[in-house]
């Protein structure tokens, strides 16, 4: 009997959980439509998942509460993640209507949308819940396993059929043929040759003591930076670093480190040719 | 509390789902609105489960993230090539089906 009256009504701690878990999840899926960056979208999607996950287990539904979290949050929102990652993670949204009053009318749509359906659910004669104690008796797991196994074997295996032309249909989508031959070494080396310029490589990124990175352009004699011995997806990014000023920079922060050790701060500014002097002063100490 | 809530919530999360597909233009958000809507009616599978006091609406729901699994990586895949050949991923810019 308050096994009867129990599945009326929940305990108290499932319904602190589900008011609180539930104002979450709802939070989560309004950040979802509303954050302008997809990332964060799929950020709060990830955790409205999470949420519904518990809800699943607090509901009895074990099996499905494990594979929410392993299949949707960890294998499909990762997916999302990755694509989020190709199509370029800082493209956000326009926020330029192309329809006019769009956004209002389907907010409108919405809002009917939701007053139907919560109208329907309350006029429905959902009296009684038996929950689910004597289907979980032999297990969660066991119970789903019997079911899926004679019941709904062929859609189970239908399901298998599915996912294999899911996976065919994904490697033909995006695969791409190359309409071209690759061109080889040699032929890009005649090409060199004929056009006439650049015949030797390009030369090296520039490599300094504290500083061997291929972000960083090398020095020209006359002390410029040159631009070509830097990579070219760099140089279009605009990601190339100019260490040229930063040497001389540091050796100035250096010396007036080693001059504050020395107390010779009241002695005149150096010269540039002492410098070694003090380095390997500083260091025998 | 009674577990008729839980049916109210996916009604919630499902209206959220419908209106963020009205209204937002980047396809993979849209993307992800649908699989918001397929999560909220796995949780009114499951609620109702509990209310019939059997294991059908489970399975109807572990189907549903079968093929909801199976619709992510092609839908993806749709949107990984239109990204391809348009250089965007909004909705708008496909409104041609030919490049």
């Amino acid at each position: 009997m308050t096994g009867y009256l129990a599945a009326y009504s929940t305990s108290t701690g499932e319904a602190v959980q589900f008011w609180v878990l539930g104002t979450v999840a709802v939070i989560g899926a309004l950040c979802t439509i509303l954050m302008r960056r997809a990332v964060h979208s799929a950020l709060c999607l990830a955790g409205t998942m999470i949420i519904l996950a518990v809800f699943y287990l607090a509901n009895g539904a074990y099996f499905l509460g494990v594979v929410q979290i392993i299949v949707y949050t960890g294998a499909i929102m990762m997916l999302f993640l990755f694509v989020v990652m190709l199509v370029g993670v800082t493209a956000a949204d326009s926020l330029k209507e192309t329809i006019k009053g769009q956004r209002w009318l389907a907010l409108l749509c919405g809002l009917g949308f939701g007053i139907l359906l919560v109208g329907g659910i309350g006029n429905a004669a959902l009296t009684d819940f038996n929950g689910l104690g004597q289907a979980n008796a032999n297990g969660n797991v066991e119970g789903l396993a019997a079911l899926i196994f004679t019941k709904y074997v062929f859609a189970f295996e239908i399901t298998g059929a599915l996912l294999i032309t899911a996976v065919v249909g994904a490697m033909v989508l995006t695969h791409r043929e190359r309409t071209e031959r690759a061109r080889t070494q040699r032929e890009l080396a005649e090409q060199r040759v004929r056009e006439g310029k650049h015949l030797p490589p390009l030369p090296a990124p520039g490599v300094y003591a504290r500083h061997n990175a291929v972000d960083i352009p090398g020095l020209l004699p006359d002390g410029t930076t040159s631009d070509l011995t830097v990579s070219s997806t760099l140089r279009d990014r605009g990601q190339i670093r100019d260490v040229s000023q930063e040497a001389l920079g540091d050796l100035r922060a250096l010396e007036q480190r080693s001059e504050e050790r020395l107390e010779r701060t009241e002695i005149e500014p150096p010269a540039p040719h002492r410098t070694p002097s003090r380095r390997s002063e500083e260091a025998s100490q | 509390m009674n577990p008729v809530n839980y049916l109210y919530l996916a009604a919630l999360l499902f209206t959220i789902g419908a209106t963020g597909v009205l209204i937002r233009r980047n396809a993979i958000v849209v993307f992800m609105c649908i699989e918001l809507m397929l999560n909220a009616c796995n949780l009114a599978f499951v609620a109702f489960s509990r209310m019939h006091g059997n294991l059908d609406g489970q399975i109807i729901a572990f189907f549903t993230m079968v093929v909801a699994a199976a619709e992510v990586v092609v839908g993806l895949a749709i949107i990984v090539s239109l990204f391809r050949s348009r250089h965007s991923a909004s909705v708008d810019d496909a409104s041609l089906m030919k490049l």
